[in-house]
């Protein structure tokens, strides 16, 4: 029994190192199973809870073209959920069991969307920054090993990028306005910056999780790498509208081509994710809340199409 | 159907234009027929991916299995006459 363990695993690997994605119905180690939950239902559960702190300014956009542009965002989130969910679902977990770890918090969703979106700057910051990293890391998982999940993630990357540029351009408008307007970029900017660096997970040295993914390409790049990659990118973008990036440290490495950065808070990171953030218990409360009083959709759903069956039975 | 009613699972198949094949997109959940097409238009079509959509219940769908793929994909290269160049024609036949 152990030595035909043994094998699998030694095929299952030899097949990862010639480059070849695995499929729902190939024999796959129970490891490589359980991250992949781990991971694709904690991408999923992100992008259904990031679609709140922008919910909360559909309301109150500040023109007809800012709500439909959020709108149409919100919207794309709610489907990134969506793709990732149903890939998920490929290895044999149910939606029911997903949603059932996200509420009773075995399951976790990005840090980031404990933070609140206070101003309209916000919106900006969340899409400049927030997708702007996401992307990053979603473009190195378009490579990842597990077929369905590849593919999920190449339909995402192909939307994120308007994301991206709408919250820039709000940065931008507001960069080029009053004292006030950019003092509110600058506000936003100094607030999510931090935990947009975070998004990327701990350093290598402190990353529990890494040493499989790599090896079974779960993972393509290392946390340390993606978060170089958008510091790299982000910091001209900052240049160009004017705003500062509030990192005293931040300064161009001639030696490594690359920016060097100041240091990470990962307490803040490490109580943020424990459940003492702004907004872990709004969030998750929401969720639950709107999760249920949908039932009844749901069982009507059930009932209608429970009739039609009866019907053409009759 | 479950415990939490998450209603049941619809694979999506999505053409391009007319005339293209049709790809598989990806699954949605779904009661009925009618919320199937529904719920894969919005989930799968919000930029004009597509022109046309098939939806199936995931339970009616029947895979191979990757262990009988040797088998099952055998590439039959011993029988040759199944590939043009294996037939000699005749000197100066044109546009064959």
């Amino acid at each position: 029994m152990e030595q035909a363990q043994e094998t699998l695993l030694r095929e299952f690997e030899e097949k990862i190192e010639c480059g070849f994605a695995i499929e729902p119905k190939d024999k796959m180690p129970a490891g490589y199973r359980k991250h992949l939950v781990r991971q694709m239902s904690q991408h999923a559960h992100s992008e259904v809870i990031g679609m709140q702190p922008e919910g909360n300014w559909v309301t109150r956009a500040p023109s007809l073209r800012a709500k439909q542009i959020l709108l149409a965002k919100i919207q794309d989130e709610g489907g990134h959920g969506l793709y990732l969910y149903s890939a998920a679902e490929t290895l044999g977990v149910s939606r029911d069991e997903l949603i059932e770890q996200l509420h009773t918090g075995k399951a976790k969703y990005s840090n980031i969307f404990n933070y609140p979106a206070l101003s309209w700057a916000d919106i900006g910051a969340i899409g400049w920054l927030v997708d702007g990293a996401a992307i990053v890391n979603q473009v190195s998982l378009q490579r990842t090993s597990y077929g369905p999940y590849s593919r999920a993630m190449v339909r995402i990357c192909k939307e994120e990028s308007f994301h991206q540029r709408q919250g820039y351009e709000i940065m931008a408008k507001m960069m080029a306005g009053t004292a006030d307007q950019k003092a509110m970029a600058q506000d936003a900017m100094n607030r999510w910056w931090w935990p947009s660096l975070m998004m990327f997970g701990p350093h290598d040295s402190d990353s529990p999780h890494t040493g499989d993914a790599f090896r079974w390409k779960i993972k393509r790049h290392s946390n340390d790498e993606l978060r170089q990659k958008f510091i790299d990118k982000t910091v001209q973008q900052a240049e160009v509208i004017g705003l500062t990036i509030p990192d005293k440290d931040l300064k161009w490495n001639e030696e490594k081509k690359c920016y060097d950065h100041g240091e990470i808070n990962w307490e803040e990171f490490y109580r943020v994710i424990g459940g003492d953030g702004p907004c872990n218990k709004q969030r998750m409360e929401h969720h639950i809340r709107v999760h249920n009083e949908g039932a009844w959709v749901r069982e009507a759903a059930e009932a209608y199409s429970a009739k039609q069956q009866y019907s053409k039975n009759a | 159907m479950t415990a939490d009613n998450q209603l049941d699972v619809w694979e999506v198949f999505m053409q391009s234009k007319p005339g293209a094949n049709y790809i598989h997109a990806g699954s949605i959940h779904a009661s009925d027929k009618q919320m199937a097409l529904q719920n894969a238009r919005d989930t799968y079509s919000r930029r004009g991916e597509g022109t046309s959509i098939w939806v199936v219940p995931s339970s009616a769908i029947v895979a191979s299995n990757p262990e009988d793929n040797g088998m099952f994909f055998d590439p039959a290269n011993d029988k040759i006459y199944r590939h043009p160049t294996f037939y000699v024609m005749p000197e100066g036949a044109k546009a064959i």
